[in-house]
């Protein structure tokens, strides 16, 4: 049956979630934006308390790392882990989205092994907080391109090459680093390694200055003849060329959605705020009442932005209910993506401008949700590759046809 | 019970629509033919249809007491799949607008009129029946917003103007079973389960510049032992046919009310008003120049229990952003093949980002105005309120819905800009989804 609320049951995790981004983030939103680089030790406590709620809540976790059940499909409607995921992501991203990337033990390398590790790998690389080296500085769209290199040297594999815009890559204690096994095979022989930090020959060049997200370290990361342990590699180590990157776009498909939220929750703290701060002046835009065309211009904004935002949120959550109910779920995934993440800049962008000064000045956050909304435009697929995915889908056409 | 009768509705219809064949059927009612302008029609059949709704509506027996519709009980968890019976409703409405509204859209375009006997068919289908308390001989149990957006959807997606048409009279029906008097119901819902269509219409919208529902220009005004109406109605489905509307007036003290005004009521003109879209609806103009309706024309009575006139405009918008969904589909439904076959340069056109990611996008508003639309119906059904979950539907599916119409028509080309496509027409009746007020209800 139809119904587009969001179920009691995770209630408590979104309140949660949300004290977690009101209580713990903001008050330290703008100190690590201040200091980037600086770690924020706050969150220490903050990821002993949400392992506690991973363990205790059956995998209904805040995080990123509270990603994909290993359920079979029998028909029945679930509002499962991805759900959870999605909802709780946007509470964090509400307070802060730079402190949500950095929770210790949440990163995207944990959503990797969730999604295409094996059981034994699950359990080995559980406890740690391992980030995701994909891009490079001469592969980014497109990561089929990578030059990182990984050979089999008796029990080892041995990684060569270098890592840029890794999230965590830093403070994480793995990072799950993608590499060839042989470029002229192309895709299909790009598979992904567990490198465990202090592995010698894996080095932290530098951090990143960006233009937001700054209280999450953005690392480059080099190997050089570095060595690992031969089942740290995640699937199969055999290069089939009809697969391509699968286990690849399988984790894209439950951590787009995760952006999406991301992007909902900043979008959302933007809209608030503005809507407090235009209230002060008159402007109300809680009514609902009469027409958008007979409303104050600015009222109308507001209510426009609100509709914005809800169509990204209902696509978001749309997205994630397919996964959880184990429907293919890549274009709507996409689709989420690239809505959430256009809107979430826009709406954080055009509440800057409606409330002027206030707006603009560091003593409101309005600025940095304007700054930090960017990148969830750009990482996990920009809104280009969104595009070209479900473009791709639509017309039922090959990334020959369709570049 | 309400999946036997809806099996035993869509089983007879649907057997009906595969036995006439689409074009057969085209040729048998000699539409190909039809040449006259509703323009020059409205009086004669006008009168007709005055002549009807005097023998059809006739005070009943009534009972004690209004017969009102069930709510569903409250669902535990998020869930996009329809009910069974929904699907049932939606493959059954689908393949109705594709064989049937489809072919017959362009045509009733023309003309500003719609088909009669694909009316009735249409009414076979069962939509009216299943908002019809079964006291009154229908099969309605439970409130069925989602239903009905889910039916709206599908018939908009083979032509809009069609459904406004069609839906008309659910509009008026579902006004009378939610707020009517058991004498009103009595009166005017047994003729709407009946074998055929009874042409009838919900009149709010007024024609102004920045027209807001919550200030009518038209009023009513007692008048010894009735009420006077004055004003003017516009974008009124069924024109040459309504035998009943449902009028929007403010009454001094009550605020906005609904009339109930029979064709041929002393002082009520109806006039042909054709626009830039909907015209398969037949639209028209009321002239309220001192309709003379008697005290029981009030829905509901001046004390009438629960009648929210807000909770119709929400209704309404709710709908129209339905429509605004299938044509929508329609659209990039539409493009899909035609881009894909058309060639420049060379290759297709889709192959091309520009043009790809213009579909793409289409196809990402689409399902976000969907989501919107049927969360604002679901809340509504489940009688949670709904206020802000229309209002940000309307705003959402007035705008993206036009900018998929626009981008349509781009998307073809000159080839959409002539009417070898039905691609102009999708164009011209989305505009209507950021104004049209009422007319429908879900």
């Amino acid at each position: 049956m139809i119904c587009l609320e969001i179920p009691k049951k995770l209630r408590p995790l979104v309140d949660q979630a949300r004290q977690v981004g009101e209580y713990v983030f903001r008050p330290i939103s703008r100190k690590y934006d201040t200091a980037e680089h600086e770690y924020p030790k706050e969150l220490d406590i903050l990821a002993s308390l949400l392992k506690g709620m991973n363990e205790g809540g059956g995998g209904t976790g805040a995080g990123a790392g509270g990603l994909s059940e290993k359920k079979k499909a029998d028909g029945k409607n679930r509002n499962g882990g991805n759900m959870a995921t999605v909802l709780g992501m946007t509470e964090l991203c509400w307070g802060d989205v730079g402190l949500s990337l950095t929770i210790p033990g949440q990163g995207l390398g944990n959503s990797a092994i969730s999604a295409v590790g094996s059981a034994e790998q699950r359990k080995r690389f559980g406890h740690l907080w391992a980030a995701m080296a994909i891009t490079e500085p001469e592969a980014g769209s497109d990561p089929s391109a990578v030059r990182t290199t990984a050979r089999l040297d008796g029990d080892q594999w041995v990684l060569d090459g270098e890592k840029i815009f890794v999230t965590c890559g830093e403070r994480a204690d793995a990072v799950v680093a993608w590499a060839t096994l042989d470029r002229s095979q192309g895709r299909a022989a790009i598979k992904s390694f567990v490198v465990e930090k202090g592995t010698p020959g894996m080095v932290v060049d530098r951090l990143d200055k960006k233009l937001g997200i700054r209280a999450s370290d953005t690392a480059t990361v080099s190997f050089t003849d570095c060595r690992i342990p031969k089942d740290n590699i995640l699937g199969s180590p055999d290069i089939k060329p009809k697969r391509g990157l699968s286990g690849a776009k399988k984790t894209f498909d439950n951590t787009r959605p995760i952006v999406a939220a991301m992007a909902i929750g900043v979008a959302r703290a933007s809209l608030e705020l503005t809507r407090e701060l235009l209230k002060r002046d008159g402007i109300v835009a809680t009514s609902y009442a009469g027409t958008q065309l007979t409303a104050h211009a600015a009222e109308a904004e507001l209510y426009r932005m609100e509709a914005e935002l809800e169509a990204a949120r209902l696509l978001t959550v749309k997205a994630a209910w397919m996964a959880d109910n184990k429907i293919p779920n890549s274009v709507e995934a996409s689709m989420s993506k690239a809505k959430a993440a256009r809107v979430g800049n826009h709406i954080t962008l055009r509440c800057v401008e409606l409330c002027g000064a206030a707006g603009y000045g560091e003593r409101q956050l309005l600025e940095k949700w304007a700054r930090d909304s960017k990148i969830l435009d750009i990482f996990e697929g920009t809104q280009q590759i969104q595009m070209l995915i479900i473009a791709r889908r639509l017309l039922e056409k090959p990334s020959a046809d369709l570049r | 019970m309400m999946r036997d009768v809806i099996k035993r509705i869509m089983g007879t219809s649907l057997g009906l629509l595969s036995r006439l064949g689409s074009s057969e059927l085209l040729e048998r009612l000699g539409w190909r033919g039809a040449t006259q302008q509703a323009v020059y029609r409205g009086t004669k059949v006008g009168f007709e249809a005055a002549q009807a709704a005097a023998r059809r509506f006739k005070a009943r027996k009534a009972g004690d007491h209004p017969e009102r519709l069930a709510r569903p009980s409250q669902p535990k968890l998020f869930d996009l799949r329809p009910t069974e019976e929904q699907e049932m409703m939606r493959d059954g409405m689908r393949r109705f607008a594709e064989e049937m509204l489809r072919p017959a859209a362009e045509q009733a375009d023309e003309t500003c009129t719609p088909p009669g006997e694909l009316l009735d068919q249409i009414h076979g289908l069962g939509i009216t029946v299943m908002a019809v308390p079964e006291g009154f001989g229908g099969a309605g149990q439970q409130q069925s917003a989602v239903t009905n957006v889910i039916v709206a959807e599908e018939l908009a997606r083979g032509d809009m103007g069609l459904a406004y048409a069609a839906l008309s009279p659910l509009a008026v029906v579902q006004a009378v079973v939610d707020w009517g008097s058991a004498e009103q119901q009595a009166r005017y819902l047994p003729p709407f389960v009946e074998e055929s269509f009874v042409p009838a219409a919900l009149a709010l919208l007024e024609s102004r510049p920045l027209f807001d529902p919550q200030a009518l220009r038209a009023g009513a005004v007692r008048d010894g032992d009735g009420w006077t109406l004055h004003g003017e109605k516009t974008m009124v489905a069924l024109g040459e046919t309504a035998q009943l509307f449902l009028v929007a007036a403010t009454v001094a003290g009550l605020g906005p009310r609904l009339f109930l005004v029979e064709r041929g009521a002393e002082g009520l003109a109806v006039e042909p008003d054709p626009a830039m879209g909907l015209r398969g609806a037949g639209l028209c103009r009321l002239k309220l120049e001192g309709t003379k309706v008697g005290h029981e024309a009030l829905l509901g009575g001046e004390g009438a229990e629960g009648f929210d006139f807000e909770a119709l405009v929400d209704r309404g918008r709710i709908a129209w952003g339905a429509m605004a969904v299938g044509t929508s589909q329609a659209m990039l439904d539409y493009v899909i093949p035609y881009c894909n076959e058309r060639q420049a340069f060379g290759e297709p056109i889709t192959n091309r980002q520009s043009v790809a990611f213009m579909i793409a996008d289409i196809a990402i508003e689409l399902e976000g105005m969907r989501l919107l639309m049927q969360r604002a119906a679901s809340r509504c059904e489940l009688g949670r309120s709904y206020r802000r979950e229309a209002y940000l539907a309307r705003a959402q599916c007035a705008e993206r819905s036009m900018q998929i119409g626009t981008d349509g028509v781009q998307l073809l080309g000159g080839h959409g800009y002539v009417k070898d496509h039905p691609v102009e027409r999708w164009y011209r009746d989305l505009r209507a989804i950021g104004l049209m007020e009422g007319g429908l209800l879900v």
